[in-house]
């Protein structure tokens, strides 16, 4: 019986970690659209940019992936 | 897993999801315990990688023809490509340091599609993997950062443009983000490739659905064009996910030969 | 097959157990907790990571980058030879355009030349032709007008004959003995004017 209050607790903060996710999802949004208004302004800056741009998606994106990391510990590991 | 699957649903049992089953690791030959040199399938898929690797880069130039032929010419962009961005992001000192960065590139590419395989094992899912890359990044940046600037390497946590009472603050700061970067470095790519695969099987485990009841209808074509979708974004993400690491190295890279920013 | 589904849920929703025990899968093949945490497998996995970054470095640094360095450095050297021997024929189909225009240039010089030059020739032969041509003609005028002459004078002396005859017969007819001296004279008076 303890144990699968340790598990319901597991489960839900698979759950409440998934929303950071989400949280990566705008940040990545973020960048990528501000990229994208910064290169219809000035598109011929805007190519030698783009490798700026994939490190902030992935600065952005790798914290996305730590909760989803954090998610599937929960489910699995604990 | 898939054959488990389709035994329960023929029977009219429940779905069974094992989404992580795919990333077990067996022996490829007998039954035997998982030991340090034992062939098992991470050998097979690696081996997969370096074959690929031989055939795009060696055997598709071996015509060394003036006008490429089509295989030559994918070998050249990916040759130009990482050269490109090994010169623009860390600047042309770093061109010494391109085979190694184009290893991993190429390893990680390879991994990463040929994982997409159905019924692959995809070797770049793995902490294990991906954090022997990027320590070897990090093991290798840092000790070449002592080595060309000595002390002076320490200048990269020292941020010379802010104000001097927020230095010792953003040095913190510097430091403790320079120690999470291969931990970045590593859990993104196993993560992001971990995910998809498990998010395409949950969708593949809702497929059978059809054989269990009349809502399957809707479920399993809605399953299979989710599997479709997915796909596609992992067939992209594998691509994007080898250009990070490999351009996220070029930046540590670039700070160790130029701390001084 | 029921109990074994509910087994593997099991396996997979209270892994604590087993994994106790050291074991990353359960008895039917199914990854207990997460495969990526097991750590029996970690190092199988950098074992054969390192063998293959090795294999793939050597491949890359040995083999295939140099060829490929040397394919592009190829290429732009044909492509850098190309375009200076383009540049090459170039230059010279302007010397040869530049020259063919001369030799146009020339060609019609000489043929004005020429065409003058004829013109002159033939001016001058012309000018002879006609020169001889006139002078044909007035010598021929000359020698016509000279004939004219004679036939005029043989005409006035028959007409001077036939006077006298016609005197001589009138002078008969009408009676008189017509001396032949006088008449003559007096006809050829009357003649002469």
């Amino acid at each position: 019986m303890e144990g699968d209050v340790v598990q319901m607790g597991a489960y839900i903060g698979a759950g409440l970690a998934c929303t950071g996710m989400g949280g990566a999802a705008v940040g990545v949004g973020h960048v990528v659209g501000n990229f994208l208004s910064g290169a219809l302004r000035n598109p011929s800056a805007a190519g030698g940019q783009t490798a700026t741009m994939f490190i902030g998606i992935a600065f952005s994106e790798a914290l996305g992936i730590f909760s989803f990391l954090v998610a599937l510990l929960l489910m699995f590991a604990v | 897993m898939a054959t488990e699957t389709q035994d329960t649903a023929a029977q009219g049992m429940e779905l069974v999801f094992h989404p992580m089953d795919q990333f077990i690791v067996k022996p490829l030959f007998g039954d035997g315990p998982v030991g340090m040199f034992t062939v098992t399938n991470v050998t097979l898929w690696m081996a997969l990688a370096v074959l690929a690797t031989i055939g795009l880069l060696v055997l598709g130039t071996s015509g060394r023809s003036t006008i490429p032929t089509r295989i030559q010419s994918i070998a050249e962009l990916f040759y130009g490509f990482v050269r490109k961005m090994v010169e623009d992001v860390a600047g042309k000192d770093a061109l010494p340091y391109f085979p190694y960065i184009m290893t991993l590139f190429v390893f990680i590419v390879f991994s990463n599609v040929l994982g997409l395989l159905p019924g692959a094992f995809t070797t770049t899912s793995h902490i294990a993997v991906t954090a022997v890359l990027a320590m070897a990044v990090f093991l290798t940046v840092t000790l070449m950062g002592f080595i060309k600037h000595g002390l002076g390497f320490l200048g990269v946590f020292w941020i010379s443009a802010a104000p001097l009472p927020l230095r010792p603050i953003l040095a913190m700061i510097e430091v403790i983000s320079y120690f999470v970067r291969p931990v970045s470095h590593s859990i993104r790519l196993a993560g992001n490739m971990m995910a998809g695969h498990a998010v395409i099987k949950v969708f593949a485990a809702f497929a059978p659905m059809i054989l269990i009841g009349w809502i399957g209808v809707l479920v399993t074509p809605l399953s299979i064009i989710a599997i479709t979708a997915i796909y596609a974004l992992e067939v992209l993400v594998a691509f994007i996910q080898a250009y990070v690491f490999a351009i996220l190295t070029c930046v540590y890279l670039k700070d160790a030969l130029h701390p001084h920013h | 097959m029921a109990t074994e589904t509910t087994a593997a849920a099991e396996g997979h929703v209270s892994p604590l157990g087993l994994e106790e025990a050291g074991k990353c899968v359960d008895s039917h093949g199914g990854a207990i907790g997460m495969p990526q945490l097991c750590p029996e497998w970690m190092g199988n996995q950098i074992f054969w990571l390192a063998v293959t970054l090795v294999v793939i470095f050597f491949v890359l640094s040995r083999v295939a980058l140099p060829r490929i360095a040397a394919i592009l450095a190829e290429r732009q050297g044909t492509i850098t030879n190309d375009i200076a021997a383009a540049e090459d024929l170039k230059v010279k189909a302007v010397e040869a355009e530049s020259a063919y225009n001369k030799a146009l240039a020339d060609a019609r010089a000489d043929a004005q030349r020429i065409i003058a030059e004829t013109k002159v020739g033939i001016k001058a032969e012309l000018d002879d032709a006609l020169a001889k041509a006139d002078a044909e003609i007035s010598a021929r005028t000359a020698e016509g007008e000279k004939k004219i002459a004679e036939i005029r004078a043989g005409a006035l002396e028959s007409v001077e004959d036939v006077a006298k005859d016609t005197a001589q017969a009138i002078v008969a007819a009408m009676g008189g003995k017509a001396d032949a001296k006088t008449v003559n004279a007096a006809v050829a008076s009357r003649v002469k004017g």
